[in-house]
């Protein structure tokens, strides 16, 4: 399915990219200010905020990447115009045991629903088994998350763990889910 | 009221971090303890320097999402263990760390009574709504005292763990508060 040529960075409509200082900041402050997206994307209590503490985030992520080697960021791009249109990730990666966690999200609700999660999912997949080898990949998604539910269950994303009213949001409990993917079973899939 | 610091076994206590940090060493190296309680490499940290992480813990003050106990039995008032909550405000849940690391009181109900208290502090003490832990599938001692105590098996992340060489699962549990109060009143979950 793949070989050495097929860009890791490169889909249909998208590619991965390395975060843009200058630009960025102010695109993704605009993110934070909607709460739906934020609450899809991080289990911590939503707030609004500034491109300019999103640019000290992104240097706080760059110093992090540098010292732990455990985390791995990119920023999805759109191919036509080169805009920030999301993010991605493989954090909390234990290299003893070749595992590690996924995050995704499209930002703007206009450039949801247009295949872009499932190719920047595609290429995050190959890029965790492909070039960093790992093992296995998880990713935790709140079961409001429907969207995302659908996506990793597309992927071949097997529900491991259930946790139980593990998040309290809106005036009530929502279970936690655990997703999980061998590499084994990309493998296969590719074959299929 | 309850006594949350004392069982029938053991008693919760607040070790000095000289302390704690001189039987650390010890159980250091039982890469067995290790393995059974951590998924990182085991490694031998010095003394001095766990004195000093213990030390700047208790510098830092009580923190309202940590919670740590040391625990000592009540025969013989020997320090043979840990546990530690760590607390997700927002949600109200509590993660649960736990550790015998004298093995000379592994399998003899200490750990089950200290993850009873544990969870009488969590669900009495600090009101929360669920309590969680995550366990290896090679440690199926620790997974029958925690079901004892209440727990639920809720998933296994697969084979995310490689020990000599073989690839085992991690099993996560949790208890709500209701499934807790339930068995205190005399039912069994």
């Amino acid at each position: 399915m793949f070989d050495i040529q097929t860009q890791l960075f490169e889909a249909r409509d998208i590619r991965f990219g390395p975060i843009d200082h200058e630009k960025d900041p102010e695109i993704e402050a605009k993110w934070t200010h909607d709460s739906e997206f934020m609450r899809m994307m991080e289990i911590n209590p939503a707030r609004p905020l500034s491109a300019a503490i999103i640019k000290k985030q992104y240097e706080k992520l760059e110093k992090q990447i540098d010292e732990s080697k455990n985390l791995y960021h990119f920023a999805i791009r759109a191919k036509e115009d080169d805009r920030l249109i999301g993010k991605a990730g493989i954090q909390w990666i234990e290299w003893t045991n070749g595992n590690g966690w996924i995050n995704l999200g499209i930002g703007a609700a206009e450039d949801r629903r247009k295949g872009y999660g499932s190719q920047a999912l595609n290429m995050l997949i190959r890029f965790a088994f492909a070039e960093l080898n790992l093992f296995r990949v998880s990713a935790r998604v709140p079961e409001y998350n429907e969207a995302a539910i659908a996506l990793f269950e597309k992927f071949g994303f097997m529900e491991e763990v259930r946790r139980r009213q593990a998040l309290d949001r809106d005036g009530r409990r929502w279970d936690l889910i655990v997703f999980g993917l061998l590499n084994s079973e990309w493998q296969n899939q590719a074959k299929a | 009221m309850r006594d949350l610091f004392r069982g029938k076994l053991v008693r919760l206590t607040w070790e000095e971090p000289d302390a704690r940090a001189k039987i650390e060493v010890q159980w250091q190296r039982d890469t067995e303890f290790h393995r059974l309680a951590d998924s990182d490499p085991a490694r031998m940290e010095s003394e001095k320097k766990l004195k000093e992480w213990f030390e700047k813990q208790s510098e830092n003050g009580f923190k309202p999402e940590r919670y740590s106990f040391s625990v000592r039995t009540l025969e013989e008032d020997k320090h043979i263990g840990f546990f530690v909550l760590w607390l997700d405000l927002i949600h109200n849940e509590a993660w649960v760390g736990i550790g015998i690391g004298d093995r000379d009181f592994w399998g003899r109900g200490y750990g089950t009574e200290m993850m009873k208290l544990c969870l009488q502090y969590a669900f009495t003490e600090l009101n929360v709504h669920r309590v969680s832990l995550g366990l290896h599938e090679y440690n199926p001692r620790a997974l029958r005292s925690y079901e004892k105590a209440g727990f639920r098996l809720e998933g296994r992340t697969r084979k995310d763990l490689t020990r000599e060489g073989r690839r085992y699962d991690s099993l996560w549990l949790g208890i709500l508060r209701e499934e807790w109060m339930q068995m205190q009143n005399g039912d069994q979950p």
